[in-house]
């Protein structure tokens, strides 16, 4: 605690050159690690912290099912064909096209893009919610209280994301792949069985843990980007709805970048 | 009690609070009265802790905000009930809910205990069988009644009441500020109570304070304040048409 304060100290000193953008943006990077040890600090009622997470996971969890599922399936339908449609060469064999759906389902497009899609659903949502009760002074009202508002608010939006994140992207991967199979079986593009072949076809259980690591970062980053952005609003309505898009825009540019990060360390 | 000394706060060049040295009486109505903007709210933020003052100090009841250790603070804090400028309700909250909150939080009552203490506050501020609506489905009136059951809900020994009748009709107005008044002698609360309304600084004001340009300019009781002839003070009190009139005929009648 006392070395919170210290760097705030330090920090207090640096906002008053806000002018420089740079300076600024250290502030905004020293605040956030600065708000993610507040928020797990000791609980004041555990039961009700825990309580606090179930309803945060049907919020951000349950209730982005269907939008991951309908994605999830149209993208694999999509990848088949497009990989089907491309290949002329006889010498390729069919199963590839099963082959290259699973891996790009697995490997990208459900831990990635997928997470990009909720960084817009959730991240918003997240943003304007903690906004509205900043500036509404709700969160004054907590803090008021004797209640550590960070931890109360934020914590269980950051643990539910943890927890349910990783099961709607397991979820996202058999709709994907799934897609795909429908449309071989449906358009006769390839024969179904050699698509299956093509998905079996040297997995390696390797690949969807790297991808659940990918998925447990960013559900860390959307949920905490998107909660600074909304704890800290200041002003009106409209400051509201600046920091909802700043929410969005940031946790999707982390997202990028951690993607490739974290793509360099574990797979080449 | 709460003792305010040589307090200051500026937001970077904005010099909002200038060394304000006040004592705030218990079991009295205490008035931070001030045009918008004099720094009102900046003030009662400072005191209960939600901005860091740059210098000064605040105690209560002798306990010195800024020395006492952080678990002292918390049990401060838990004797402190706010009524915000907007209510500021826990809108995914039903209105029980609400008041129960701090009770959920902080108590170790059952159910039952805490459902006996969220009636009775509501009932103390006339509401009833509202438990079940939320507060958009309530009125202006009712939310600031909810912010005063929810802020009672501890049995605080400081109530602070941030503008605790902006945006109501002058009925509504006069039962909230009354029953600011009877719930501060009920049970013996220093209450600090901000407000521009000059109507409700006739009815309750006991020990008032006045800001202009950040500064205590003015202190008094609302007796002193028709029979000061301080200019700053006056363009205040005497803003409107109305209460002119008031202190025309107060002229004549001495
Ligand atoms: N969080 C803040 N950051 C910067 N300036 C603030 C903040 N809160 C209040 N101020 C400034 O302090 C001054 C006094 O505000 P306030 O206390 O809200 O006035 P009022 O007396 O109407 O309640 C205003 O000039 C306002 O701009
Ligand atoms: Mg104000």
């Amino acid at each position: 605690m006392l070395l919170c304060r210290r760097i705030r100290a330090k920090m207090v000193l640096l906002s008053g050159l806000k002018k420089c953008r740079l300076l600024r943006l250290f502030h905004h990077i020293g605040e956030y690690f600065l708000m993610v040890i507040g928020v797990f600090s000791k609980p004041e009622k555990l039961r009700i912290y825990l309580q606090r997470t179930v309803v945060e996971i049907d919020k951000i969890g349950i209730s982005s099912l269907g939008i991951v599922a309908l994605m999830s399936l149209f993208m694999g339908a999509v990848i088949a064909l497009q990989t089907a449609s491309n290949i002329e060469s006889p010498l390729i064999p069919s199963y590839t096209v099963g082959f290259t759906t699973r891996q790009s389902v697995i490997l990208e497009f459900s831990p990635t893009i997928i997470c990009l899609i909720l960084a817009g659903k959730v991240g918003s949502n997240i943003a304007s919610e903690l906004g509205t009760m900043r500036i509404s002074e709700q969160i004054d009202a907590l803090d008021i209280m004797g209640i550590n508002s960070r931890a109360y608010l934020i914590a269980p939006k950051i643990l539910g994301s943890i927890f349910i994140f990783p099961f709607l992207i397991v979820i996202s991967m058999f709709l994907g792949i799934f897609g795909g199979y429908l449309v071989c079986a449906l358009t006769g593009i390839i024969a179904p069985p050699d698509f299956v072949e093509g998905i079996l076809l040297d997995f390696r259980m390797f690949h969807v843990v790297y991808a659940l690591i990918k998925t447990v970062l960013f559900a860390f980053i959307i949920t905490s980007v998107s909660s600074y952005h909304g704890y800290h609003t200041r002003g009106g309505a409209i400051a509201v709805g600046r920091s909802s898009t700043m929410a969005v825009v940031y946790s999707s540019i982390l997202i990028l970048i951690v993607n490739y990060i974290v793509t360099q360390i574990l797979l080449i | 009690m709460i003792e305010v000394e040589h307090l200051s706060k500026s937001f970077g060049d904005n010099h909002v609070l200038k060394d304000i040295n006040f004592t705030f009486e218990p079991e009295k109505v205490n008035l931070i009265i001030g045009q918008s903007g004099s720094g009102k709210s900046v003030l009662t933020k400072c005191m209960v802790g939600l901005h860091q003052p740059d210098e000064g100090e605040v105690r209560f009841n002798g306990r010195a905000m800024d020395k006492i250790s952080n678990q002292e603070r918390t049990e401060v804090r838990k004797e402190i009930g706010m009524l915000f400028q907007a209510s500021a309700l826990f809108d995914s909250l039903t209105v029980q809910e609400n008041v129960m909150f701090p009770l959920q939080m902080f108590t170790k009552m059952s159910k039952e205990e805490m459902l006996d203490r969220v009636n009775f506050c509501l009932k103390r501020v006339n509401l009833e069988n509202v438990n079940h609506l939320y507060p958009s489905e309530t009125s202006g009136g009712m939310q600031k009644r909810i912010g005063i059951a929810r802020a009672i809900a501890m049995n605080p020994r400081y109530l602070f009441c941030d503008e605790p009748n902006s945006g109501l009709d002058p009925n509504t107005a006069i039962v909230i500020d009354n029953l600011i008044h009877e719930i501060t002698h009920e049970f013996g609360m220093t209450s600090v109570v901000i407000t521009h309304d000059m109507n409700s600084v006739m009815e309750i004001g006991e020990n008032i304070i006045f800001l202009y340009n950040g500064q205590l300019w003015w202190k008094g009781s609302k007796e002193d304040i028709l029979a000061t002839d301080n200019p700053e003070i006056n363009a205040f009190v005497y803003a409107s048409k109305f209460m002119k009139s008031i202190k025309e005929v107060h002229k004549k009648g001495i």
